[in-house]
């Protein structure tokens, strides 16, 4: 608490527009409460014929499951589709409140540029948790780590709303849409730029909740609403893995808040048990969130929602909480090079293993959504080898390169589902194997979609490059002189271990290189597979739509100018890297033990390895892939042998049902159900306990009025000896 | 000590009342059973005047064993149960062995109690006053207190008694509509 | 002689109890409770020696009220017996049920 007192009074920040950082959620949360009221109040004033109606919707199209039915009410191919009464006002509220928040996050940055961010600058909003030792403040941090992540999320936030007002357009769920979609942005902010673990843990419980909403938003479809229970779930096994160490945090430091656990951390000792299991809870949770192996299963599941929805929560910002966390927790994790290291490895396994099934997929949203997983991969590794910058920079930029293919993919998927709205063809809008040739009628999009692809490859001077190659980099640099060389993961010597993550990671870059590659070839060359019919009403989306593409693509473009390595000094030189530094910067050096910079000739050749890598990838796509040869779908062959299980991503699902899910159903209902609930629970202690005891007194009381004066009168000795006997032994 | 003459009367009269008390309460006949228990109030009044109750010893005598056991006795002739009963009067075995335990586990918790003191304020005040009995005599020093000290239960104990004659003739009276 | 009556008077009232108990006749027990009455009108003659001439005067309404007790008992038997033809307590049970 003292800690806190001192640096808010002297802090260089107070007084200044910083004190107004708790508007910054509020605004997001204030557009869902309109938004949501208009929903409410729109839905109960009609009835079941009137499209207004908010769930009322596009159930034709159920090919596949996990289906994204295209920005669009189809409920019933013959009437027209009618605009929601109150989409003026939301379409301005909801991307409006959301650009007043990234201005206000702009305001809040420039204020810091001017002076020292040494500390950081806590905004206390009231006591939250006064319950004996616990003291949990309600109180946002102001520093610079929570600005970069609340800029990303404000700024892609609001590209992504007004995305969303053209997408969205004609669906009679409209209003509840941004409602929930603001309510998202809200927790999300509150998650970044809390000041203590719990208040963290509230953004991070909220977020999945609106994962939830939003991935379950054709709720009516069966398959949607099962996909939004899965991530629930499947979350929730991670927030039990954050409140474990939440917990143990607790007990051994008696603070939950950032700055206390930093002050205190260093007391716990280094590589002591007690980091380590706090760090690996930790972890369990972001590997719910984050979408890492093995709880990654929920996010495939989640394309079923709107595609700006998979930009938002499931490229940009809900997943990356996890890499925030740990970004966070850099004080903790430095303590705890075994941590480190599995966080590490398992980052890069999954990278590697989610890009071997993106290989395969044929519906545009999966190959992205498996795209996420393994990139995800690569910030994990990133920030589990120390190098935070390097982890959050990855962040920032895939935010940037993946909302541009997710949004660019919904712009496709848009045009599909006009055109097949038009014919009224029933096949899938988002098969890769219908597509084909698309360049010639969305050119805008095609060109923005080859940048993001190039940033994801990592060809250089794109975003991706940068970010990607500082991990490449920052993994292979540790491998010797770094705390996590010195340590042995179970039996492996750290050194060895890293090298091995950076095979992963090389493999995994080319991999990404060349599903990317397949992707843009099956969509957007070759011949178009579509249909004769439908070729007519294929056509570039709405400008709305287009619009945040375009500032999308700048930013992948220059967005490596961010943190620049030495050796191509385009710009202003890591600029990331010094503004994190008062936040990450001591932790990032306990790992590498000092400031090390490897040597020049080592660096050239890193990079080279990945541009070629990079590059590699690109060309063996081109040349072995042939766009010609598919048939769309409806039509195409059943994948044999290897090729079909990576389509099936490696049975998985498959077998966590089997493995975890029946078991615990069965064990619901028959022990559970029928065991403990009826058996103990109704028959012993209900009917037995519960009601016997009484039964008992009644029939001992109904014994004792006998109606025999006889009977009363040894009641009546009884009674008297029994208070003789309260005298004699009181 | 009081003399040797007194404590074996005391013991005599003592043993006495015990052994009629077993007698009475064993009878068949309740003629029996009431006999015996007039000759058990005889051995108290003896006692009473042992312990210098002379008028108690007196009254018990002509109000408890002439008056009340007379009652009693009118009521059993009157009712025609003077016979020993056919049926059982006493219960059974079991019924007697409880019976004989409370009352054992009676005995023993007074025992008990006997060596306990009594809380302060339930000690009363004067103790006996030698003088007081000889100067007004037996009857004087029950009397005093009595019409002085205890008006107002005396009275009462009046109402009662006039309220137990009524009630007695009430309740012990033919109905009109009794059934024949 | 104190201690002897106020044993004498503990054992009168056990036997007394013991025959409330194990009595059936209506009017044998209650002569038993007119015992455990003379009982404790030993005690209080006992200890009106120490404690003064209280002890004497509640003997007086003891019995007293054992009188009129008496009367109104047995006037309520008679009735009873107009009733059932029986004095015996396990007959006499129509508050039963």
């Amino acid at each position: 608490m003292l800690l806190q007192e001192a640096t808010r009074l002297s802090h260089p920040l107070s007084g200044s527009i910083a004190e107004w950082v708790w508007l910054i959620p509020l605004l997001p949360f204030i557009g869902f409460l309109i938004n949501g009221w208009l929903s409410i109040t729109s839905a109960a004033h009609v009835g079941p014929k009137d499209p207004s109606a908010a769930g009322h919707d596009a159930a034709g199209h159920a090919d596949d499951h996990g289906h994204d039915s295209g920005g669009g009410a189809h409920g019933d191919d013959h009437h027209a589709v009618v605009r929601h009464r109150y989409a003026g006002i939301v379409s301005v509220v909801g991307p409006a409140v959301l650009l007043l928040s990234f201005g206000l996050a702009v305001a809040i940055f420039m204020a810091m540029l001017g002076v020292s961010r040494e500390a950081p600058f806590v905004r206390t909003l009231f006591s939250w948790i006064p319950a004996g030792d616990l003291h949990v403040d309600a109180a946002l941090q102001v520093d610079p780590l929570s600005m970069v992540m609340t800029l990303v999320v404000t700024g892609v936030g609001t590209l992504i709303h007004l995305f969303s007002v053209g997408y969205m357009q004609d669906d009679p769920g409209y209003p509840r849409y941004f409602a929930y979609l603001n309510l998202f942005v809200s927790f999300m902010l509150v998650l970044v730029l809390g000041a203590s673990y719990p208040v963290l843990f509230v953004g991070w419980e909220g977020v999945g909740l609106c994962s939830y909403l939003l991935i379950g938003f054709w709720f009516t479809d069966k398959a949607n609403a099962d996909a939004g229970k899965k991530a629930f779930i499947v979350n929730r096994i991670g927030d039990f893995g954050f409140l474990i160490a939440m917990f143990l945090m607790f007990a051994n430091f008696g603070v939950l808040d950032f700055v206390g656990v930093s002050a205190a951390a260093p007391g716990a000792g280094f590589n002591s048990a007690l980091v380590t299991t706090i760090c690996l809870f930790l972890f369990l949770g972001c590997a719910g969130k984050s979408a890492q192996i093995p709880l990654y299963v929920w996010l495939p599941d989640a394309m079923a929602g709107p595609t700006p929805v998979s930009a938002l929560i499931h490229a940009a910002t809900m997943v990356t909480a996890g890499v925030y966390l740990i970004a966070r927790s850099a004080f903790l994790f430095s303590l705890a090079p075994v941590a480190q290291l599995t966080v590490a490895f398992v980052g890069g396994l999954t990278a590697l293993f989610a890009a071997t099934i993106g290989l395969k997929q044929w519906d545009i949203k999966k190959v992205l959504a498996y795209s996420t997983v393994s990139q995800l991969g690569y910030m994990f590794v990133g920030v589990g080898v120390g190098a935070y910058t390097a982890g959050i920079f990855h962040l920032v930029t895939h935010a940037f390169f993946k909302a541009l293919l997710f949004l660019g993919s919904g712009s496709v998927i848009f045009a599909m589902h006009r055109a097949y709205h038009a014919t009224h063809n029933h096949d899938d809008a988002q098969d890769m194997r219908n597509m084909g040739g698309l360049r010639r009628y969305m050119p805008v999009t095609f060109i923005l979609m080859w940048i993001a692809t190039l940033a994801i490859a990592g060809i250089p001077v794109f975003a991706g490059f940068f970010s990607k190659d500082e991990i490449l980099g920052a993994v292979f640099a540790r491998t010797h002189e770094s705390t996590l060389s010195e340590v042995s993961w179970l039996g492996i010597p750290g050194g060895s271990l890293l090298y091995l993550i950076y095979a992963m990671g090389l493999a995994a870059a080319l991999l990404t290189a060349i599903y990317m590659t397949r992707m843009m070839l099956y969509t957007f060359h070759g011949p178009n597979r579509s249909g004769e019919k439908e070729q007519s009403h294929l056509a570039e989306a709405p400008w709305i739509m287009t619009g945040p593409l375009v500032v999308l693509g700048v930013l992948s473009l220059f967005g490596g100018w961010l943190n620049l390595p030495a050796l191509l000094p385009l710009g202003p030189v890591g600029a990331l890297e010094h503004w994190l530094e008062p936040v990450v910067g001591s932790a990032t050096n306990a790992v590498t033990r000092g400031p090390h910079e490897p040597a020049h000739s080592t660096e050239l050749a890193l990079i080279g390895a990945a541009v070629a890598i990079a590059a590699l990838g690109i060309i063996i796509a081109l040349v072995r892939l042939k766009p010609d040869r598919l048939v769309p779908k409806a039509q195409a062959p059943e994948e044999q042998g290897f090729e079909r299980v990576l389509l099936h991503k490696y049975y998985v699902d498959e077998l966590y049902d089997r493995v975890i899910v029946r078991p615990t159903v069965w064990i619901s209902r028959n022990v559970l159900a029928t065991g403990v609930d009826e058996g103990i629970i109704d028959k012993l202690l209900v009917t037995w306990v519960g009601a016997g005891i009484p039964r008992l007194f009644g029939w001992f009381g109904s014994r004792l009025q006998s109606g025999q004066v006889g009977t009363y009168a040894w009641v009546l000795l009884i009674g008297v000896i029994a208070v003789l006997g309260a005298f004699t032994f009181r | 000590m009081p003399n040797f003459f007194y404590q074996f009367n005391f013991y005599l009269f003592g043993l006495i009342a015990i052994a009629s008390a077993i007698a009475f309460v064993t009878r068949k006949s309740p003629v029996a059973a009431a006999l015996w228990l007039v000759n058990t109030m005889f051995c108290l009044a003896a006692l009473y005047i042992m312990l210098e109750a002379q008028f108690i010893g007196i009254i018990q005598v002509l109000v408890y064993a002439g008056a009340i056991m007379v009652v009693f006795l009118f009521v059993v002739m009157l009712l025609n149960l003077g016979q020993p009963t056919e049926i059982a009067d006493i219960r059974g075995r079991w019924g007697k062995l409880a019976a004989a335990f409370l009352g054992l586990a009676l005995l023993a918790q007074v025992a008990a109690l006997v060596g306990k003191r009594m809380p302060e304020p339930f000690i009363p005040g004067t103790g006996y006053d030698a003088q007081a009995v000889r100067d007004l005599g037996a009857v004087g020093s029950v009397a005093q207190p009595l019409f002085n000290e205890y008006l107002l239960a005396f009275e009462l104990t009046s109402i009662l008694l006039l309220v137990a004659i009524v009630g007695a003739v009430v309740i012990g009276r033919r109905r009109q509509i009794d059934a024949r | 002689m104190l201690a002897e009556s106020l044993a004498l008077s503990a054992v009168l009232f056990s036997i007394g109890a013991i025959g409330v108990l194990t009595r059936r006749n209506a009017i044998v027990i209650f002569m038993c409770v007119e015992l455990m009455l003379n009982a404790v009108n030993l005690t209080f003659v006992a200890l009106s020696k120490v404690y003064g001439m209280a002890g004497q005067v509640f003997v007086v309404f003891v019995m007293t009220v054992a009188a009129a007790e008496a009367a109104v008992g047995l006037a309520i038997i008679i009735a009873i017996f107009r009733h059932k033809q029986t004095v015996n307590l396990e007959n006499i049970n129509l508050l039963k049920g």
